[in-house]
């Protein structure tokens, strides 16, 4: 079978799977959003925690809740690392014992998890020990995740209640999200990882020996464990530095196709959970088909670029493994850079100038490809928002998306959540671009140069996590502006978004007539998705002219002919 | 509609007004070129920064201009300069759209101002105050001749007044105190008769004040959907700004620096100036139209909800059906058909009521009877009708010096008359008592015809009286289903008259029977239903219905309550305009919606023009991006600046006229607008910038 074949076959599973999935998932999460019963574990984590599951929230208690969640987040993680060495286990994957975590780095880390980027400015195998992997990051893998998909559902909750103002209960969404999704579907894959031969072991300091018989000292830990919630969370950060590329985290295709369908398996079923919450599985319907077009334009430009790389045959394989190939890898990278997930299972540096700047759109559309657990979802309900904005006023009406109209703060917010992104990627790209130190942290200089800190900070930005490798972004300046970046471009659109949420929910929901923009259709999906493109498109254009785009010609000039 | 200070005197101006209503499409404010010219000074002095401040998108384009003009004087060449005026022509044209609009309604509100101006009122002690002096609850006395000095109710006494100032309607209306018709408006005059009136509007703001300031657009208060579109363009101007500040770096870091023209060029190209700069044209131009339509709206807010509405109550007389019964059927009793439509006819003719009309017209059509009385005829004398005796018709005069008398009125009230002057046979009198019941039970009024000559009595038989749906009314409601909107008929008629009437129509609902308060359950169920309701009202008890409904229209002949409550009023005092109300809102929404998706359409072409000019030096293989195969960086650059400056220009009539609006389904008019303005915003400039860098490659220092 060739390369080709095997890679659309892979291809056709992988779909086939995700279609399965996608009903009862959907279905199953609509309903933990919804039911009113609480499980009994739940209500003893209640109880610890002193919380009334049976409020509902206005948007700003809300906010609050996830704020001080996510801050007491940061501040174990932060001192999980720095204590690591006080503390049980303290031998790193690599086996050697390690003291406290860089200060730094502990920062850079603890915002990184639990912002849901898990960007890492360090080399995992020598710095965390399996406590600080296990009880500080992988746990911060699923709540964050969780957080993600408890504010996309507070978004939905806003559409679908009528003069409420009341958007959830934040304790409840976390808990939920976690009890009776995550935890469960991350056991079951992590068992189903195991089998497919990725390591599980408390061991420090494994020692192989290679086919000619010398000794070579490698890297083990619990990884089944943390790859799963690492994928299903789309969280990215891994425990061994090749991150997916190691034949320990992702040792075969088979456990490859598994990463990549857990990736994509929760932020794509949540859209049918938002057409079940919203009463019209269309609705979900028509934002599934603008994600799948935009991830599966995406995979076609990544996959052509690699497949018809210029220069000598095979070329197309630089940083890439053998065990999965171009097609493999281009799915891979496709999958996690449009889930903000930013696991890697081949150097995305590495990759042609379409191909990687491929992977560094998908991030620039804002992360709705179909993006991170929750965070695709209510991304692309606010570039919906947008778009009925541009084009909605086109029927006469006053814009509104699902029967609430979206006047002056409805825009406010969704304005904040759009403008959020570009201001951190392009002002931090600006800033990086001049400071006298970057081209030193550079491998590449020109437009290749440009890309790497391009994708730093796209990847900080929309909290992918990613890196482009090639740049060295470990300068304090790196570590601070990347820190920063990551944690406005998580906080600040949440915020917004709650804050629409409130307003949203606090609406009449005005009644559907012939006359209103009808939101799930064809054409509404075709307006969604050209909006996302254009919007994009005229605000990166200049910087990707001057890297990929100025890159990817050059190349194709110097062999006479566009890939 | 006759002359009036609506319509500007340049008959050029405003096409015919078509009978409202009827028209199928909304009629467009035409654009004479001539209007920029004369609009020019006012554009000049709208140059101002604090004018500018209010408009975010054109102040940054203000602001690119100041710093390319400093720019050019410190390091003067022909490219340098020749972008700074293209830039000032940028901020000028967004003015001259806003002054072209304004002026428009400049014409209206000075012949407004003509109708204030040395009025004098006298009080009721006879002394005489300047009009301006007035105070609510203040008496004035107005006689014939007199112009009534300002706005009011009429406290005492009956009088004709003449509104054409207002209105523009040259036929005089009474109005007089108590009741529905007691309200006058400042500025129109007595024609006959005296009467008190108790003045309601302080100085300033009397309706004709209110008229003035929207007509000028003075002032204009921004609408809520104009507010969310800023905020939205003041955010992609945010992003384009980011773009093009962090495009420096970058090009430094590249190793080829871009001087500021060119940044400020490339960042005024991708901002929204397109739009930006006609939002307050266009907003002025809807409220305009409605001017022209006779309607004033308080607020530009009423307009757009009138896009909104999903629900039209709409009163069943005068709306949907014209306003009086017609004859619409002859059932003759013992006699033959032409001998009943000869009674009739005869029994009408001096009967100059609009029922005693339609049944000459009917006897006309049907039977070829003359419509007109003969000489004989008129000489007829003429009893009219009388609430005791129910019944009108004619006595002629025989040369035998007989009388024969023909009457038509109440069934009852006709059929004792008979009786008592020789009566006639029971069992017809029983046949046309049924037929009248049957003509009740369709919706219809039912009145009987007959003729007592000497002492012999005839019966003829009924005539039907019925409420006509005017003509083309249920296509039109067909319309406004496809476009999602409800109609309502209401009426005070029985629950099976008003739905033999709303069913020929082809209503959505009917309200039979209905009390004020009724209307108001409804508006109130429609509401929480989600759903924006319009309806017309005069009536006093109007008042809280048209208070409640999200658009309510009064009529001008209306109570002061009335016209207090409603969010708008129609001179014409024509309900069936709602219908083309609820049409200008739409088509203002659309036209917003099409300059905003043309704008952003358009920035796909200006990169393609500007990009390449930036970096094709320094990467070569930009180049390739040069699809428009434009002359040299410079050229590229200008010409993207000077489309961006005339496609404003271009589009001003646009902004004016509105874009063209059909009654289809949202998704229809998405459809076909997407296609317009959408695609068609990203290839016009690509056909468009090559076409001006072909002149614009001739400047020497620019090809």
């Amino acid at each position: 079978m060739s390369d080709t074949a095997a890679g659309l076959l892979q291809l056709v599973v992988l779909l086939v799977l995700l279609a399965a999935a996608w009903r009862p998932l959907g279905d199953w999460m609509a309903h933990v959003y919804t039911t009113e019963h609480h499980w009994r574990v739940e209500r003893v984590i209640y109880r610890v925690g002193r919380v009334d599951p049976d409020s509902d929230q206005r948007a700003g208690t809300y906010a609050l809740a996830v704020l001080a969640f996510s801050l007491v987040g940061v501040l174990l993680v932060y001192a999980i690392q720095r204590l690591q060495g006080f503390l049980p286990l303290d031998a790193t994957a690599g086996g050697d014992a390690k003291g406290a975590v860089d200060p730094a780095v502990a920062f850079n880390t603890a915002i990184s998890f639990v912002t849901n980027t898990n960007w890492q400015s360090y080399v995992p195998e020598s710095t965390m020990s399996h406590v600080s992997n296990a009880a500080a990051l992988a746990v911060q893998n699923f709540v964050s995740a969780a957080v993600g998909m408890a504010v996309a559902v507070a978004l939905v909750r806003g559409f679908v209640r009528s003069r409420s103002g009341r958007i959830g209960n934040a304790w409840v969404d976390i808990t939920r999200g976690l009890v009776r999704v995550l935890v469960p579907m991350a056991t079951v894959l992590a068992v189903a990882l195991v089998a497919c031969g990725v390591v599980m072991s408390l061991r420090t300091g494994l020692t192989l020996t290679a086919a000619d018989g010398s000794t070579h000292p490698a890297a083990i830990g619990p990884v089944a464990s943390q790859e799963a919630i690492k994928e299903l969370g789309t969280n990215g950060g891994g425990i061994l530095n090749a991150n997916s590329a190691h034949p320990f985290e992702n040792p075969n295709g088979l456990s490859n196709l598994l990463e990549i369908l857990a990736m994509l398996i929760i932020p794509v079923a949540l859209t049918r959970t938002f057409g079940r919450m919203v009463g019209s599985i269309r609705q979900g319907v028509s934002l599934l088909a603008v994600m799948t077009v935009l991830w599966g334009g995406m995979l076609a430009v990544i996959w052509a670029a690699e497949a018809h790389a210029p220069g000598a045959t095979g070329s197309g394989l630089e940083g890439k493994e053998a065990r999965f190939g171009i097609p493999s890898s281009a799915l891979f990278a496709d999958t996690s850079t449009g889930t903000s997930t930013g696991a890697v299972n081949s150097l995305h540096d590495s990759y042609t100038a379409f191909g990687g700047g491929g992977t560094l759109l998908n991030m620039l559309f804002g992360e709705l490809s179909p993006g991170g657990v929750g965070t695709g979802l209510y991304s692309i309900l606010v570039i919906a928002i947008i778009a009925v904005f541009l084009a909605g006023l086109m029927v006469g009406r006053t814009p509104e998306l699902l029967g609430k109209s979206l006047g002056r703060r409805e825009v406010t917010c969704a304005a904040v959540v759009v403008l959020v992104m570009p201001t951190l990627v392009l002002l931090g790209t600006g800033a990086a671009v001049v400071l006298p130190g970057t081209a030193g942290a550079l491998t590449n200089s020109g437009p290749h140069g440009l890309s790497e800190v391009l994708y730093a900070f796209a990847s900080a930005a929309n909290n992918n996590g990613s890196a482009f490798g090639g740049l060295t972004a470990t300068s304090p300046f790196f570590q601070i502006a990347l820190g920063a970046a990551m944690l406005f471009g998580r906080f600040l659109p949440i915020l917004a978004v709650l804050a629409l949420a409130g307003l949203l929910s606090a609406q009449p929901r005005r009644a559907e007539s012939a006359g209103t923009l009808r939101t799930g259709t064809p054409l509404f999906a075709g307006l969604v998705t050209a909006t996302v493109v254009l919007v994009s498109a005229i605000t990166f254009l200049p910087a990707l002219a001057l890297s990929p785009i100025a890159e990817g010609l050059a190349a194709s000039a110097q062999i006479g002919a566009l890939p | 509609m006759t002359s009036s200070v609506l319509t500007p005197p340049s008959g050029t101006d405003t096409p015919p007004e078509r009978p409202s209503g009827t028209g199928r499409s909304v009629p467009a404010g035409a654009f004479r070129p001539r209007a920029l010219l004369e609009a020019t000074p006012l554009a000049l002095r709208k140059l101002d920064p604090r004018v500018q401040l209010r408009n975010p998108v054109m102040f940054v384009v203000w602001v690119g201009s100041v710093v390319v003009t400093v720019a050019a004087v410190v390091d003067p060449g022909v490219f340098a300069w020749l972008v700074a005026i293209w830039l000032w022509f940028t901020v000028l044209f967004a003015n001259l759209a806003e002054a072209v609009a304004e002026g428009r309604g400049k014409a209206q509100a000075d012949a407004l101002r003509r109708t204030r101006t040395g009025t004098v009122a006298r009080r009721e002690d006879g002394s005489e105050v300047p009009a301006t002096e007035l105070r609510p609850g203040d008496r004035v006395v107005v006689e014939a001749g007199m112009t009534i000095p300002g706005d009011g109710d009429v406290v005492e006494g009956i009088a004709t007044v003449d509104e054409s100032a207002i209105t523009g309607e040259s036929a005089p209306v009474v109005r007089e105190s108590g009741g529905d018709r007691s309200a006058v408006t400042g500025g129109t005059t007595v024609l006959s008769d005296r009467i008190v009136v108790q003045v309601t509007a302080k100085p300033g703001e009397s309706f004709v004040d209110r008229m003035i300031a929207l007509v000028e657009g003075a002032q204009r208060q921004r609408t809520p959907n104009e507010i969310a579109l800023s905020i939205l363009l003041s955010a992609l101007t945010i992003v384009f700004l980011l773009a093009v500040v962090s495009l420096q770096p970058m090009a430094v870091y590249s190793g080829r620096p871009q001087s500021l023209v060119v940044l400020v060029a490339l960042l005024v190209c991708l901002i929204p100036t397109t739009i930006g700069a006609l939002l307050s044209a266009i907003g002025i131009a809807g409220m305009d139209r409605l001017v022209q339509r006779n309607v004033l709206a308080t607020s530009g807010r009423a307009v757009e909800a009138a896009g909104d509405v999903s629900t039209l109550l709409l009163d069943k007389t005068g709306t949907i059906t014209y306003g009086n019964r017609r004859a619409t059927a002859l059932h003759p009793v013992g006699v033959p058909d032409d001998e009943l439509a000869r009674l009739a006819r005869l029994a009408s003719l001096a009967d100059g009521t609009p029922e005693g009309r339609s049944v000459v017209e009917l006897c006309a059509e049907r039977y070829g009877l003359p419509a007109e009385a003969s000489a004989d005829e008129a000489r007829a004398e003429f009893v009219p009708f009388s609430a005791t005796t129910r019944m009108s018709g004619v006595d002629v005069a025989r040369p035998d010096g007989t009388t024969v008398a023909v009457r038509k009125g109440a069934v009852a009230s006709v059929l004792a008359w008979l009786d008592e002057h020789g009566g006639v046979d029971p069992a017809d009198g029983e046949r046309v008592r049924r037929t009248a019941e049957e003509i009740s039970s369709r919706g219809g009024t039912p009145l009987v015809c007959g003729q007592v000559s000497g002492s012999t009595a005839t019966l003829g038989g009924a005539i039907e009286l019925s409420d006509v749906v005017k003509p083309g009314i249920a296509e039109r409601f067909a319309d406004l289903r496809a476009m999602g909107i409800r109609t309502v008929m209401v009426t005070g008629d029985n629950p099976v008259t008003a739905r033999a009437i709303g069913d020929a129509a082809g209503v959505d609902e009917v309200l039979a029977e209905a009390t004020p308060e009724d209307k108001l359950a409804l508006i109130r169920r429609e509401q929480r239903g989600g759903r924006l309701v319009a309806m017309t009202g005069d009536g006093t008890n109007d008042a809280p219905a048209l208070a409640q409904a999200d658009v309510g229209v009064a009529m001008n002949t209306g109570t002061t309550a009335a016209k207090e409550a409603g969010s708008m009023v129609d001179l014409d005092s024509d309900p069936t305009k709602l219908i083309g109300i609820v049409e200008v809102g739409k088509q203002l929404l659309v036209t917003r919606g099409a300059l905003t998706t043309f704008s952003v359409a358009n920035d796909l072409a200006k990169y393609f023009a500007i990009l390449p000019a930036m970096f094709a030096a320094l990467y070569p293989q930009l180049g390739l991006l040069n699809v428009m195969g434009l002359a040299t960086p410079e050229s590229a650059i200008l010409s993207a600046v000077v489309f961006n400056a005339l496609i404003i220009i271009a589009l001003i009539p646009l902004a004016l006229r509105g874009v063209r609006f059909r009654p289809v389904s949202s998704e229809q008019m998405l459809r076909r607008n997407l296609l317009i303005y959408g695609v068609g915003g990203v290839i016009v400039p690509f056909l468009a910038i090559p076409l001006i860098d072909l002149v614009v490659r001739l400047i020497p220092g620019i090809g």
